[in-house]
């Protein structure tokens, strides 16, 4: 957990982001502590401090005075939306470039998408 | 009490004729934990020691809280360093020492000592001239956490411990930093597992600083890209590359300084960018070939 090339901190924002998206942390729900992801992950605990600035920033998370982090109302649809929105260039767009160099025709992904989803 | 800040500025200390820090400056934040990185004998020791004043400096100034630390009752009350070696008297019994320094540090935790001595397994009538290297170590790190000072200094204390005892350092000292936020440095040359308990990274190498930065940007300074070996050249072109590898047509350039195109054109050119660990980062940086100047 935690290797990839960003910065640390921007990876404990992303996983609590993405346990938003799924669902396994719901509105109004506490969220684990800078001291608790501190000490359970072994990370210095301003860099840890740093990822949930940013997602009160952002308004995913809001502080509650003295009792600590919480999931905020409309946090999953507001993410949902950001994810939509760049769904397209992130996922779609680096697919149909791979697809191209292996010479594998739009129609045929298609099929296969369609084959996947099942009917309706 | 947040911890003393410390400024170190052009200074040069000497064996005899052999300069190990020559003019090197940096600082440290109070309250924070900084890694104090460099190969062996790249002086970190020597600048640990210079800053608890074990060690006289031969010039520059070094201010530990706003004073100098030498023959310094305030500022050295509040600094503890432990090197590899323990520091502590080696045919005493280990809880005569907690007891001394009980006595000489007014900060100093008695029942955290006593909670961190049965953690590691210590046996406080043992003395440390009898015990396993790892077992020293371990009571260094005691010394060092239960010390409470608002400069803590631990120098490679860690290496000698076992794994189940360097994380059982690594919680403690979390922990109780949480609690009691103060100034800490660790120093190492090996960096993996300690990376990320670091806020900030001093960089020494053959008695100069090579970087001072926080650990979040010195870790995202380096990428390596991947691909087709000439792809790769021309993305490389005109920058800082401290490391290439080729296997077959395939080239993996590591590279220091990203800009903030590269996702795009990395994508844009099908090459595929990766993460640089700071100890990798550490040794590209730290191993390089000794200029024709350097050698004669």
């Amino acid at each position: 957990m935690f290797d990839g090339r960003d910065p640390l901190y921007v990876q404990i924002a992303d996983q609590i982001r993405s346990d938003v998206l799924t669902g396994a942390l719901r509105a109004e729900e506490q969220v684990m502590s800078t001291t608790q992801y501190a000490t359970t992950f072994r990370i210095n605990p301003a860099t840890a401090a740093k990822a949930f600035t940013e997602l009160v920033d952002e308004g995913v998370l809001y502080k509650r005075r003295g009792i600590g982090m919480f999931v905020a109302e409309g946090a999953r649809e507001q993410l949902l939306a950001q994810r939509r929105a760049s769904f397209f260039a992130d996922v779609v767009e680096p697919m149909l470039e791979q697809a191209r160099v292996l010479g594998i025709g739009v129609e045929e992904i298609v099929e296969r998408l369609r084959e996947k989803e099942g009917p309706r | 009490m947040s911890g003393f800040g410390v400024e170190v500025r052009d200074l040069t200390a000497r064996y005899d004729a052999t300069v190990a820090l020559d003019s090197v400056s940096f600082t440290i934040r109070p309250g924070v934990i900084t890694g104090l990185l460099g190969r062996n004998g790249s002086g970190k020791t020597t600048a640990l020691s210079v800053l608890a004043a074990f060690k006289r400096r031969a010039s520059g100034t070094v201010l530990v809280d706003g004073e100098d630390p030498w023959e310094n009752e305030r500022v050295l009350a509040g600094t503890c360093l432990v090197r590899e070696s323990g520091d502590v008297a080696q045919d005493q019994k280990l809880k005569d020492t907690l007891e001394f320094l009980a006595d000489r540090r007014p900060l100093f935790d008695t029942q955290l000592a006593g909670a961190l001595m049965d953690r590691f397994e210590l046996d406080p009538l043992n003395r440390p001239d009898r015990l396993s290297r790892g077992k020293r170590s371990a009571f260094g790190v005691v010394v060092g956490i239960a010390s409470r000072t608002p400069l803590t200094l631990l120098d490679e204390v860690h290496l000698g411990m076992d794994a189940p005892s360097r994380y059982a350092f690594y919680d403690a000292l979390l922990a109780d930093w949480l609690e009691h936020p103060r100034t800490i440095v660790l120093s190492s040359h090996l960096i993996g597992e300690i990376e990320r308990l670091l806020e900030d990274v001093v960089m020494l190498d053959r008695g100069a600083v090579l970087t001072v930065s926080d650990a979040d940007t010195l870790r995202s300074s380096g990428l390596t890209v991947t691909g087709p070996a000439h792809d790769v050249a021309a993305f490389v072109a005109g920058r800082e590359v401290v490391a290439r590898q080729h296997l077959g047509r395939t080239a993996q350039a590591t590279l220091v300084g990203p800009r903030d195109d590269d996702a795009a054109r990395a994508r844009a050119a099908g090459l595929e960018l990766g993460p640089v660990a700071l100890q990798d980062l550490f040794v590209h940086l730290t191993d390089r070939v000794p200029t024709p100047e350097e050698a004669r």
